[in-house]
């Protein structure tokens, strides 16, 4: 424990919005940064595998045009020479894209995803690739096709999933700031478990063009970041309406960053649902972390506002239906043709076979017999349909509930992090979403900020739900808690 | 949760329209933890759901299209390098497409 | 036994875009392997498709042309199957709510074999939109694979099983067809694939109710191959029902050099395709101001356009149908008259010199080098007899080659008739004083001896005399001295 202990020291500037002041007043250089961050990888990565890959050299070479354009005066705004760490599933011109699979071995993307390119155009850096759960199933990163992710805080333990690696690299310092992807609560769940923040946008906020799809219509990008500004700072670079994304929401970029300058936390009216204190299995420390964070809430002057969500206990039902239905198509394209690996054969039904039996894992393959099943001919009514529409309710539970509160409180996971091969049974570890999928069923915005300790000195995330579009109230309250909690 | 079968379910066959070559012993294993998934997302049929529209997406605007006007292509370079095995750097090579699959479907 | 023929057709056509349906790339035939694609169209991960609204519109333009009923609220669904031609292993296409339902296309006329055929409607299921795959190259150890067909918009027009004899299924697709090029949907050049033909095909015993087997008939390249296919089919079908055998649903492949069908596989295997609502998708809602939109840009039928230039213009029936075919043919022919030539003459004129020209240097009419309001002036040369037919067909061909104008060939080549009568005269006086023999045979009656008088004329005039007054002027002369 004290080894690990050590393992969650953050180098300082920690933050995006620390080392923008510093490369500012000149107290530091891109290039200083990165190699700060680079050591510390180097340091104690070997213990995490946060990393899939981190090409040194490369990023130093970035790291010194954006020095030299800041010495030039013509910086790309505050952040130029920043670097932010990117799950394996969103696409680099030039760099691999594996989504910790050994079937993409080999592929290099041609082309940048959106987020990746406004992250660019802000002068940003992208900071390697992380460590995931491959093709963003699981819960716990232990499904990598490059040896499972440890959370920095114990490595005996998981770091969550499937963003782990953009969890655990950001926790042990080794990256300022991570954008991961969140399908059924993918960043939040391991910000949680890794103590950090983790945010989870409204669906269509961020192009989701050059994020690899796990499942289409609840796949999201979104920071996950040392503090609740760093996530504000990261949701102003990387959103925005993107014409090669059909499901892409035209809205006005928001000032988010801006928005935690001034407010008045008093007049949010924060819901408790009942049904998320009636999951089995809730453990009781992260019951205290919700309960204090009520209580706080309410002595700051909000509303707090009692609220039933009858769906509740459907969610983890329809999301397992929906998401491998989708999956079981979205992973079809690989097949060893096009790209990454082949497992030659003279004959190219048999190399359909074998490509996919060495190039996916276990947990891959069993998501994508569920998915294959659920619309397979005869089921698909009984299934995938009925999944459908039952979404349609879960999506009116909160609708109805958005019309008497602002916030939603709730936890993020029943338990903190638990141990490496400790949860083996498939059923036993989705229902552990039951906190996070709804929000990517209904479409809605979330962020999981710490919150509190469990006995056990693992961190505790509070996650906080906001209505489609109402990041602001989400990261106001996240910031506002942030602070009681430190 | 009592696991419970779904003798309708049959991992091998399921397999292999998703082209998933299985052991069997991954065969067993996954018809025992699938079967038990199965028999837990059961409990959505007891949700009325008359009269009901499916979800689809959760943001719907119609008619999102782009102009017919042309976009950059990749080198074909880049197509090739990416492709395991290429036929002089010009087609890309598969195995033979034989047997019962030979004439495609669309 | 006699047989009733029952046979249905599955077309695809692409959509003649300047891009493909979900990416830029652009949607050309005959590039290098694998230059137009993009990550979008390799299905790379990560991608995401965003339709092409031209496709859109022009498959609502195919149903409007096709009597079809436009769906107000469609979408896209993916299909699965696993090909190497197809990049992601689905096809975005359309299985719940197609653009396009229920249509027809009217047939009649003289069919393929030269039998009569019996006006009759064929109705259409559905017309469907979706993305083409790229192309399978067999090779003796291996298969390769272009990409650049690969996202292609493909519309999928599937009939009705109204057709009874090969004829009929060649005159259907003909029609479908002329309607696609008439509306500017398609080129439909079925030698670069732009229109590929499947056909179901079954027996039953005549008068019958029950359906016989169904048998089908895929990747058909041409229309001929089509009705020989279908004339084999019939013929070997029929031969095993009357020999007592039966038949069994199959899928069969066309040797067009063998000229025969074999078979590919007993059954149709049961596919399962997975269809469900393609998530990166928005719905189509076609608005009564778009529908609006695209119904004004529906072309008068062939049909219609034929009959209108029958009794608008006054030409016979067999020239509206040669100058009616192709709907450029027809546009050239209505700017010529529209230019201000008499219309059985631009007729006689595009019928014979033009299409002659066009086919002899395989040039489309929409490329003619010779301009309607051209080809007008140079017939207006002939009526105000500035030159005669003869010399205008050399003039004629002069413009093809270099889309000159007509008065310019014949100012620069000195081409003008010759109609000032004292030199006429002249030439015939000459005519006669060295044809005595022709002279003498017309003054005893011969007309036809005035015809080689007249040729005379013409020759001595290097062709440019005015045959009207060369005539004339050899009767006077013959006459008076007679």
């Amino acid at each position: 424990m004290t080894e690990d202990k050590k393992l969650v020291q953050r180098p300082k500037p920690g933050t995006i919005h620390e080392a923008a002041a510093a490369l500012a007043d000149g107290q530091t250089t891109s290039v200083a940064l990165c190699e700060q961050l680079i050591e510390r990888s180097r340091a104690v990565d070997a213990a995490i595998n946060g990393f899939r890959q981190l090409d040194a050299e490369a990023i130093l070479r970035q790291a010194e045009r954006s020095d030299a354009r800041r010495t030039a005066g013509q910086e790309h705004g505050p952040y130029d020479g920043i670097p932010v760490a990117l799950k394996d599933n969103l696409a680099v011109t030039g760099e691999s894209c594996g989504c910790a699979s050994r079937i993409l071995e080999g592929y290099t993307a041609a082309y940048d995803a959106t987020a990746v390119a406004r992250l660019k155009a802000a002068g940003m850096l992208c900071f390697g690739r992380t460590n995931m759960d491959e093709f963003a199933m699981g819960s716990s990163t232990e499904n990598s096709g490059y040896g499972p992710a440890r959370n920095p805080w114990n490595t005996d333990c998981v770091p969550g999933g499937s963003s782990g690696g953009s969890a655990a690299v950001v926790a042990s310092g080794q990256a300022l700031a991570a954008l991961g992807t969140d399908t059924g609560g993918s960043i939040r769940q391991p910000a949680s478990f890794c103590g950090i923040v983790g945010m989870k946008p409204t669906y269509g906020l961020i192009s989701r063009y050059g994020l690899v799809a796990y499942a289409s219509s609840l796949d999201q990008i979104g920071p996950l970041t040392a503090d609740v500004r760093d996530a504000a700072v990261l949701l102003d670079v990387v959103s925005g309406y993107d014409d090669r994304d059909s499901t892409s929401i035209p809205t006005q970029n928001g000032n988010f960053n801006q928005a935690l300058d001034n407010y008045d936390i008093g007049s949010l009216r924060i819901g408790v649902p009942a049904e998320y204190f009636n999951v089995e299995g809730l453990a009781p420390h992260v019951r205290t972390a919700v309960e204090t964070a009520i209580s706080a809430y309410r002595d700051a002057g909000c509303e707090i506002v009692d609220l039933t969500l009858p769906t509740m206990k459907y969610v983890v039902a329809v999301y397992y239906i929906i998401a491998t239905a989708e999956a079981s198509s979205n992973l079809a394209r690989y097949d060893g043709i096009r790209y990454g690996a082949r497992a030659s054969t003279d004959d190219v039904l048999e190399t359909y076979y074998k490509t996919r039996e060495a190039g996916f894992n276990k947990e891959t393959k069993r998501r994508i017999i569920l998915g294959t099943y659920v619309l397979s001919s005869g089921y698909y009514d009984a299934y995938y349909l009925r999944a459908q529409k039952v979404r349609t309710l879960v999506r009116k539970d909160y609708t109805d509930a958005f019309q008497k509160c602002d916030v939603i409180i709730s936890p993020v996971s029943p338990i903190p992090a638990f141990r490496c091969g400790e949860i083996s049974d498939p059923l036993q570890m989705y229902l552990m979403d039951i906190y996070t999928v709804p929000v990517n069923l209904a479409g809605n915005c979330s962020i999981s900020v710490p919150f509190g300790t469990h006995a056990n000195g693992l961190p505790i995330g509070v996650q906080l739900i906001g209505d489609a579009l109402q990041e602001t109230k989400i990261l106001r309250a996240a910031h506002w808690l942030e602070g009681v909690g430190n | 949760m009592e696991p419970t079968t779904n003798t309708d379910f049959d991992v091998a066959y399921i397999a292999d329209l998703a082209r998933l070559q299985l052991t069997d012993a991954e065969i067993a294993e996954f018809q025992q933890e699938l079967d038990s998934v199965l028999g837990y997302v059961k409990l959505l049929s007891e949700v009325d759901v008359e009269g009901v529209e499916p979800t689809a997406h959760v943001v719907t605007r119609n008619n999102v299209f782009r102009n017919d006007s042309t976009r950059e292509t990749l080198d074909k370079s880049a197509v090739i390098d990416n492709a395991p095995e290429s036929v002089n750097g010009d087609l890309i090579k598969v195995p033979l497409v034989i047997g019962e699959e030979a004439d495609g479907v669309a | 036994m006699n047989y009733d023929v029952v046979i249905g057709l599955e077309v695809h056509v692409q959509v003649a875009t300047a891009t493909k349906l979900f990416c830029g790339c652009p949607n050309r035939y005959g590039e290098e392997p694998n230059t137009l694609v993009c990550p979008v169209c390799m299905g790379y991960p990560g991608v995401l498709p965003v339709p092409n609204e031209a496709a859109i519109r022009r498959t609502i333009l195919a149903g409007l042309v096709c009597n079809c009923e436009i769906t107000r609220l469609s979408k896209f669904d993916r299909k699965s199957y696993f090909y190497p031609d197809m990049p992601k292993n689905f096809q975005i296409s359309q299985y719940e709510l197609p653009l396009c339902l229920k249509g027809s296309v009217d047939i009649g006329g003289k069919g393929f074999s030269g039998d009569e055929l019996p006006s009759k409607a064929i109705s259409m299921t559905r017309i469907h939109l979706e993305e083409d795959v790229g192309k399978l190259t067999h090779l003796q150890f291996f298969s390769g694979v272009d990409y650049n067909r690969a996202g292609v918009p493909l519309m999928e027009i599937v009939s009705e099983p109204d057709m009874a004899s090969a004829d009929e299924a060649y005159a259907y697709l003909t029609a479908l067809k002329q309607a696609m090029e008439y509306a500017r949907i398609s080129n439909c050049d079925m030698e670069k694939g732009q229109m590929r033909c499947d056909v179901n095909i079954s027996l039953k015993p005549a008068g019958s109710d029950e359906f016989g087997a169904k048998i089908e008939i895929k990747n058909l390249n041409s229309l001929k191959a089509v009705h020989r296919s279908l004339e084999y089919e019939i013929e070997r079908q029929a031969g095993i029902l009357d020999s007592g055998g039966t038949l069994e649903q199959s899928t069969r492949g066309w040797n067009d050099d063998a000229g025969e069908t074999y078979l590919l596989r007993r059954k149709e295997s049961a596919h399962d395709y997975r269809y469900f609502p393609e998530p990166d998708l928005m719905p189509i809602q076609v608005s009564d101001e778009m529908l609006a939109e695209i119904r004004s840009a529906v072309p008068e039928t062939p049909a219609a356009r034929r009959q209108r230039c029958e009794e608008e213009y006054g030409i016979p029936a067999y020239d509206a149908n040669v100058l009616t075919l192709e709907k450029d043919c027809a546009d050239y022919f209505e700017r010529c008259v529209a230019a201000g030539g008499p219309a059985k003459t631009i007729s006689n004129w595009i019928m014979v010199e033009l299409l002659r020209e066009l086919s002899q240097s395989d040039t489309a009419i929409a490329d003619c080098p010779v301009s309607p309001e051209n080809l007008a002036a140079l017939i207006g040369l002939i009526d105000k007899n500035v030159i005669n037919g003869k010399i205008a067909k050399t003039v004629f061909v002069e413009m093809f080659k270099t889309g000159a104008d007509p008065a310019a060939i014949v100012k620069e080549k000195g081409l003008e008739q010759v109609t000032d009568s004292s030199e006429i005269t002249r030439f015939v006086q000459e005519a006669v004083a060295a044809n005595p023999g022709p002279v003498q045979e017309f003054r005893s009656g011969k007309e036809q001896a005035l015809n080689f008088l007249v040729g005379q004329v013409m020759k001595l005039s290097r062709g440019k005399a005015n045959p009207q007054m060369a005539a004339q002027g050899l009767k006077d002369e013959i006459e008076r001295f007679g």
